[in-house]
């Protein structure tokens, strides 16, 4: 489960609160979302490509989190040339499916978007632990203990749901049942072990509940953090950076005159 | 440690009983006992007594109303049981379910902050608590990369780092191999110091040098109750046939095989086993025949577990052979990972580690009929076989309960049953003997022993050293790989 394991290390971009990455991060979408045109985006993407050596996130690691990218953003692309809005000089059609340059326009932005937006999620959610997150949801953000840990114990459980499901699928072969024929067979089989999965999730969820208030979870006592977590000058600077990407964006965009309101179409 | 150790937990248990929502009949009923501070009592039982159920009811973890009906009460120092939860530490069986977070650390910190500790103090506390407990790991170590004695231990050093007067441990080292229960065992004495302790444990020989009193719980609340020794010489008798472990040997000594075996049915050559597509364990060579049993035995990891799914067909072998001989596979193929299912049914049965997943249906009677029905058996022959394990197995009264509803002993020996009701020629069984008490063990293993007097085979994957002294012929003992390299 690579991509779940994020990127360690110890410079500083590891260290650095999660809930200010979430905030730069966000900063960014916020801001191309509210236009869509190639301008803003392609500022955005130009001034996040810039950052990436600065990431802490190596190479081959990246490559592979940046790949659904890579792949989600021509499908956008492709499926808006066909079926975006008409406008401007039409190119060809085919059934349903025109190509003009109004959706060829669009579609450039949609592409661009796509990658500004998920670029930088990628890059920082790369380094953030899931420890440190909830550290920070809860102390920074002050996000209820209850919702907080329960979210992050139940998150290490969730490596042990692919070992379950080849144990069922194995349990089934054992007891005989597992001859399925046909689509039908298959399917009706696969959803048994489904829901299986299911109560054994819950179950195991239960278990771990208990585990959680035996060491006084949930209890009357105030809750305490062993670990503190601060947000100080880097924490700041990341969102300032993102703040910042997302204000040339659209300064780029006004000044050349593409910035056009979403809503406004 | 932020103090020095804390004073006792007095418990006073007061007429008091449960019933779990689901159920008809009480649990655990009409219990009166009272516990003196720094006491270090031994809870025995037989399977299904209600002693799990007694021991969350110390710990404050049996719920409200709609969990199920509470009669009685228990006090910790004069206080509802429910209310005084940061004066108890529990540790229960399962070392895969108790590390709640994902560092060493930060699991050991859990309990502190929950109970509001300053975070200065607990970063003090931490390290002390896993030197107390003999955990010698960096602090930012998973808690999923640890062994199971491992986690056992950081589960004690998590509750020991919240301080409780009062320390429940269910079951502890049932699930470890015999370090990993000698490890535990020391951790808990060494660092007990005034505390009151109340262990339940089915293998009583382990804890009775550490134990200052038993208490035994029958189907009418304490059955007895006293000072080890006495208790033991006293009750002999009763004991014995209520099913309680006694710390002496349970095997008379003698094998039910036939002296010479019979044809090989299933044979390893080289074997190497694993789940993912590099091998666990390699150059594994073993025969199965007829009437005879081997026991494969080793510490946590070495791919006992692993070698067991390789034989029973169900996954691929990761290098030298797995052949079905003539005998055990008759017009099918060598290899019987290349099996329909249905034809498994018949020649190899298998006890998976966990029995929960392997049960398919929603009653007791139904998992025992699944078998014989999928092998077109007609209907009176499959209540018949039904009955029939029922009635050995002692689960006659649970037919229709739903299976996950059962005691963890209960649930191993129905998925035990399941596995003979369709009579395969080679029994592979995970930890069969798991959380038996001494009756169900010595009905179970004398089952085992019928299946080898009627030719049958059987591979058993164990940590139970009397399953191999009394059952098995032959025993193969497996290492981990990482051990042999270092």
């Amino acid at each position: 489960m690579t991509l779940l394991e994020p990127a360690r290390g110890d410079r500083l971009v590891h260290r650095i609160n999660p809930v200010a990455k979430i905030a730069a991060s966000a900063a960014i979408a916020a801001a191309l979302l509210l236009t869509i045109d190639p301008v803003s985006a392609s500022t955005a993407l130009v001034l996040e490509l810039l950052l990436v050596p600065f990431a802490g996130v190596p190479w081959r690691s990246l490559m592979l989190r940046v790949s659904p990218l890579l792949v989600a953003a021509p499908l956008t692309g492709v499926t808006i040339a066909l079926y975006g809005p008409v406008s401007g000089e039409v190119y060809g059609g085919f059934l349903l499916a025109t190509i003009s340059e109004g959706s060829l326009a669009l579609a450039l932005s949609a592409v661009l978007r796509v990658l500004a937006i998920g670029l930088p999620a990628v890059l920082l959610i790369a380094t953030v632990d899931s420890t440190d997150l909830a550290d920070g949801l809860a102390q920074t953000w002050r996000l209820p203990a209850r919702f907080v840990l329960g979210g992050l114990a139940g998150l290490r459980l969730v490596g042990l749901l692919a070992d379950d499901w080849r144990s069922l699928v194995m349990a089934r072969r054992a007891r005989g049942v597992a001859d399925v024929g046909g689509v039908l067979g298959r399917v009706r089989f696969f959803s048994g072990v489904a829901f299986a999965l299911l109560v054994l999730a819950v179950r195991r969820a239960g278990t771990l509940s208990t585990a959680m208030e035996a060491r006084g979870f949930g209890g009357a006592n105030q809750r305490t953090w062993a670990r503190e977590a601060h947000f100080g000058t880097a924490e700041w600077a990341i969102t300032a950076i993102g703040v910042a990407i997302a204000v040339l964006a659209t300064v780029a965009a006004i000044t050349l005159g593409t910035w056009n309101f979403i809503g406004a179409r | 440690m932020r103090t020095s150790a804390p004073a006792g937990v007095r418990i006073d248990v007061r007429g008091w009983g449960w019933r779990h929502a689901s159920r008809r009949a009480f649990a655990v009923r009409d219990i009166d006992l009272v516990i003196e501070p720094g006491e270090r009592v031994l809870l025995l039982g037989a399977s299904g007594a209600g002693k799990s159920t007694l021991l969350h009811g110390m710990a404050g973890l049996l719920g409200g109303g709609d969990e199920g009906e509470e009669v009685g009460e228990i006090l910790l120092d004069g206080q509802a049981s429910a209310l005084a939860r940061d004066r108890v530490g529990l540790v229960l069986q399962d070392p895969e379910t108790q590390a709640v977070l994902a560092r060493v650390g930060d699991d050991v910190a859990f309990g502190m902050e929950n109970l509001g500790v300053p975070p200065a103090e607990i970063a003090r506390s931490v390290r002390p608590a896993l030197d107390a407990v003999g955990l010698d790991v960096p602090l930012d170590r998973s808690t999923s990369a640890l062994s199971g004695g491992q986690k056992q231990r950081l589960a004690l050093a998590g509750v020991l780092a919240m301080q409780p007067g009062l320390l429940l441990l269910d079951e502890p080292t049932a699930s470890l191999d015999p370090t990993g229960v000698i490890e535990m065992r020391d951790a808990v004495t060494r660092t007990l110091g005034e505390r009151t302790l109340v262990i339940i444990e089915h293998r009583v020989s382990t804890w009775w040098p550490v134990v200052s009193r038993v208490v035994v719980l029958g189907p009418d609340g304490v059955l007895a109750d006293g000072d080890p020794d006495e208790v033991l010489s006293a009750h002999r008798e009763r004991l014995d046939a209520a099913g309680i472990w006694l710390p002496t040997p349970q095997h008379d000594g003698s094998k039910a095989s036939i002296a010479h075996a019979g044809r090989a049915l299933l044979t390893g050559t080289a074997l190497g086993v694993g789940r993912g597509p590099d091998p666990v364990a390699v150059d594994i060579d073993f025969a199965l025949h007829e009437g005879r049993a081997l026991a494969v035995t080793g510490p946590n990891g070495a791919g006992k577990s692993t070698l067991a799914l390789t034989a029973a067909g169900l996954i691929a072998a990761r290098g030298g052979e797995l052949t079905a001989e003539p005998a055990l596979r008759g017009a099918l193929c060598a290899v019987p990972r290349r099996w329909r299912s249905r034809d498994l049914l018949t020649r190899i049965g298998t006890v998976f580690q966990s029995p929960e997943h392997q049960f398919l249906t929603a009653t007791v009677r139904n998992e025992l009929e699944l078998g014989p029905r999928a092998l077109r058996l007609e209907q009176g022959e499959v209540a018949r076989i039904a009955d029939q394990l029922l009635e050995r197995l002692g689960l006659a009264h649970l037919e229709r309960a739903h299976p996950f509803s059962l005691s963890g002993g209960e649930k191993r020996r129905l998925s035990v049953a399941t596995v003979l009701a369709t009579s395969p020629s080679v029994l592979v069984l995970d930890e069969p003997t798991f959380g038996q008490d001494a009756r169900t063990w010595r009905e179970l293993v004398a089952l085992l022993r019928e299946q080898l007097a009627e030719g049958r085979s059987i591979l058993a994957v164990t940590h139970d050293r009397e399953v191999v002294d009394s059952l098995c012929d032959d025993e193969l003992v497996l290492t981990r790989a990482r051990d042999v390299n270092r």
